[in-house]
C-alpha cells in the first residue's frame, strides 16, 4: 500500500499517538461509502425499533407501531405485527394459500365419486396426496407405496388386507390399524410341515400333495379368521391366502418350495404383530380424503 | 481517565473490553427472565418421565441435535409439512433445549406417535432398510446396550435445581397431583424413579423385547412423546399470537 511506504512518512497523517518515543500509527480513515452505509444501518435500526417488536421494558416489551390485518371470527381485525400474526395472515391470504384453498374447499365438499369424475379435483388430490404420502406414509410403506416386508404391506398392488373401499381406507388412515395374527408355537414337526404345504397349495403352488391333504385338517384353526375357503376376512385384516398376494413374506421371490414353506412355517409359529398409527390428530379430514384418493389410485384405482 | 492509560495497561483493557461486550449479551438475555409473555400458558406440558428423560439424555449424547432440529417455525410450508409451530412452553422443561440450528435430517419436533415403535427401532438400527435414500448413520448399539439408570434420581435432582417440578417431598408431590394428575405425579416423584422407569420400559413393547431394558427403550419412549403434549385443537390461532 502506498500509505504504508516508509519513504515519505511526513506526508501521511498519523493518529497523533506516540508509543516508545517513536512508534506512530497512520490514520487511514474508512472509505466514505462504508461510513455512510454504517450511518444508514443505524438509522434503519431506529426505524425498525419503532415499527416492530424490539426493546424489552421490565415485564413487557415495545410491540412496535406496525400492524397486520387478519380475519378473526369472520371479521377483519388489525393486530400488532409479530411473526405469529404474520403466519396467520400468510395462511389466510398468501397467493398460494388462496389458490390452494379454492381446491381444498371443492374437494372437501365433494364425495369420492365426484372427485373421481372431476379431472381438476383428481389432479389436485393426486398432487396433495403425493406430498402427504411422502411426509406421513412413505417412511414405512416406501416412496412409491411398494411396502417393506415383513412389517409394512405394499399399497401398490391390488391386494387389500382391510378392504379397498374409500370409506374403509379413509377410516383406517384416521384411526390406525393393529394387525395381529397369533403365533401357534404348539404346531410343530410334521403337523407344521403339512399345514404349511396345505397353505401353499391353496395358491396353486406345487407341493407334496399327500402332505398338503394331511394339513387340511389343521387348517380349521386358521379358518376362524381366514375363512373356510381361505379367502380372508377384511374385517379382521386376515388376508386371502389363495391369491398369491403375500403382505409380509416374499413367497413369490423365494427360490425353492422348501424356502417358501419355511417362510409359511415361520409365520404360523411366530404370528404377525403390526401396527399403523392413527393420523386423525395429525391430518385434517380433507387431507385424509385426498390421501385416500391417492392411496386408492396407487393400487390401480380398483 | 486518559485513553492512553487504557491502551498501555493490558489488564485494564481486558476488563473494560469484557464489560463492554457483555452489555450486548445482558441486554438480549436478562429481560427474557422477566418478560411474562414469553412462555405461553397451555395445558398438557409436563416434565419428562424417567424413561423419557434417559432417552433425551441419549438423544443429546448421540448428537442427534447436530442433524435434527426440534423447532417448527411459524411458516406456511413448515406448518403443512410438520404440523403446528413449536411453542416456547413446549420446551420449558428442557435443559438445555433441543431446538437445534441445522436440518440435515428433518425437523422432529412433532415426531411423537407418527410412526410405530417397531418402525423407530428398525429405523435406528438401520435407517436405509426403511428409507433407502436416507443418509442417517445407523445406531445399532442402542438395541444392544443395556440402559444405565442407576443414577436416574440424581439426574432428576439436577433438573429439579433448574426449576423442573420433579417432586421429593409430599407437598411437591401433591402440587404435581394438582397440576399433572396422579398417574403422572407418581412418575415424576424422584424416590419412585427407578421403579417407574422399569415399569415404563416393561409396560410397552418399545424395542420388541419387553424384558430387557435397553437404550432403545428409552430413545423410542422419548421420540414417541415429542410434540404430543399440547392439544392444538383446543386453541385458536390468535391465542398464541397474543403472547408475542
Amino acid at each position: 500500500m502506498a500509505l504504508s511506504s516508509d519513504k515519505k512518512p511526513a506526508q501521511v497523517e498519523t493518529t497523533g499517538h506516540v508509543w516508545d518515543g517513536d512508534l506512530r500509527e497512520y490514520n487511514n480513515p474508512l472509505p466514505r461509502w462504508w461510513l455512510w452505509a454504517f450511518y444508514a444501518s443505524i438509522v434503519f435500526a431506529v426505524v425498525y425499533w419503532i415499527m416492530y417488536p424490539a426493546w424489552p421494558v421490565f415485564k413487557t416489551f415495545t410491540p412496535g407501531v406496525s400492524t397486520l390485518t387478519i380475519e378473526q371470527d369472520g371479521k377483519m381485525v388489525e393486530v400488532p405485527w409479530n411473526s405469529r400474526n404474520l403466519f396467520i395472515q400468510e395462511m389466510q391470504t398468501s397467493p398460494s394459500a388462496v389458490r390452494q384453498r379454492e381446491f381444498v374447499d371443492k374437494v372437501s365438499n365433494a364425495s369420492f365419486d365426484q372427485i373421481l369424475a372431476d379431472p381438476s379435483m383428481m389432479a389436485f388430490a393426486r398432487s396433495m396426496g403425493s406430498g402427504l404420502f411422502g411426509g406421513n406414509c412413505a417412511a414405512c410403506h416406501g416412496q412409491g407405496g411398494q411396502g417393506n416386508l415383513p412389517s409394512y404391506p405394499s399399497l401398490a398392488d391390488n391386494d387389500w388386507l382391510w378392504g379397498s373401499s374409500f370409506t374403509t381406507i379413509s377410516h383406517d388412515i384416521e384411526k390406525g390399524l393393529k394387525g395381529n395374527m397369533p403365533g401357534f408355537p404348539t404346531i410343530q414337526g410334521a403337523a407344521l410341515t403339512d399345514l404349511a404345504n396345505h397353505v401353499l397349495s391353496l395358491s396353486g403352488i406345487a407341493v407334496d400333495a399327500a402332505s398338503a391333504t394331511r394339513g387340511k385338517a389343521g387348517f380349521a384353526v386358521c379358518a376362524a379368521c381366514h375363512g373356510a375357503e381361505a379367502k380372508g376376512n377384511p374385517m379382521l385384516g386376515a388376508p386371502n391366502l389363495t391369491d398369491m398376494g403375500w403382505s409380509n413374506i416374499d413367497v413369490v421371490g423365494a427360490p425353492t418350495v422348501d424356502a417358501k414353506r419355511a417362510m409359511i412355517e415361520g409365520v404360523i409359529s411366530k404370528g404377525i404383530q403390526r401396527q399403523m398409527p392413527a393420523f386423525t390428530n395429525r391430518l385434517t379430514p380433507v387431507e385424509i380424503k385426498m390421501l385416500t384418493v391417492y392411496v386408492h389410485e396407487l393400487s390401480g384405482g380398483k | 481517565m486518559k485513553h492512553e492509560s487504557v491502551e498501555i495497561n493490558a489488564g485494564l483493557l481486558i476488563v473494560l473490553t469484557l464489560a463492554v461486550i457483555s452489555i450486548g449479551g445482558l441486554v438480549e438475555i436478562v429481560p427474557l427472565f422477566h418478560i411474562k409473555d414469553t412462555v405461553e400458558e397451555v395445558k398438557g406440558v409436563r416434565p419428562y418421565t424417567p424413561l423419557e428423560l434417559r432417552g433425551r439424555d441419549l438423544y443429546v449424547s448421540e448428537g442427534c441435535y447436530a442433524c435434527h432440529s426440534q423447532m417448527v417455525r411459524p411458516f406456511r410450508d413448515e406448518n403443512l409439512r410438520y404440523g403446528h409451530y413449536s411453542l416456547a412452553a413446549e420446551s420449558k422443561y428442557d435443559h438445555p433445549f433441543q431446538w437445534g440450528s441445522k436440518r440435515t435430517g428433518p425437523d422432529i419436533a412433532r415426531l411423537g406417535e407418527k410412526y410405530s415403535d417397531q418402525w423407530h427401532t428398525q429405523h435406528l438400527v438401520k435407517p436405509q432398510a426403511l428409507v433407502p435414500e436416507s443418509i442417517m448413520p445407523p445406531y445399532p448399539w442402542l438395541l444392544k446396550n443395556e440402559l444405565m439408570y442407576s443414577d436416574i434420581e440424581n439426574r432428576m435432582k439436577a433438573l429439579k435445581m433448574t426449576g423442573v417440578p420433579y417432586s421429593l417431598t409430599a407437598e411437591e408431590y401433591q402440587a404435581n397431583v394438582t397440576n399433572f394428575g396422579q398417574p403422572m405425579a407418581d412418575k415424576l416423584h424422584i424416590p419412585n424413579a427407578k421403579a417407574t422407569l422399569e415399569a415404563e420400559a416393561k409396560g410397552r413393547n418399545w424395542d420388541g423385547d419387553k424384558e430387557r431394558i435397553t437404550q432403545m427403550d428409552a430413545m423410542v419412549a422419548y421420540l414417541q412423546m415429542l410434540g404430543t403434549l399440547v392439544d392444538f385443537k383446543k386453541y385458536e390461532q390468535g391465542y398464541f399470537a397474543s403472547f408475542r
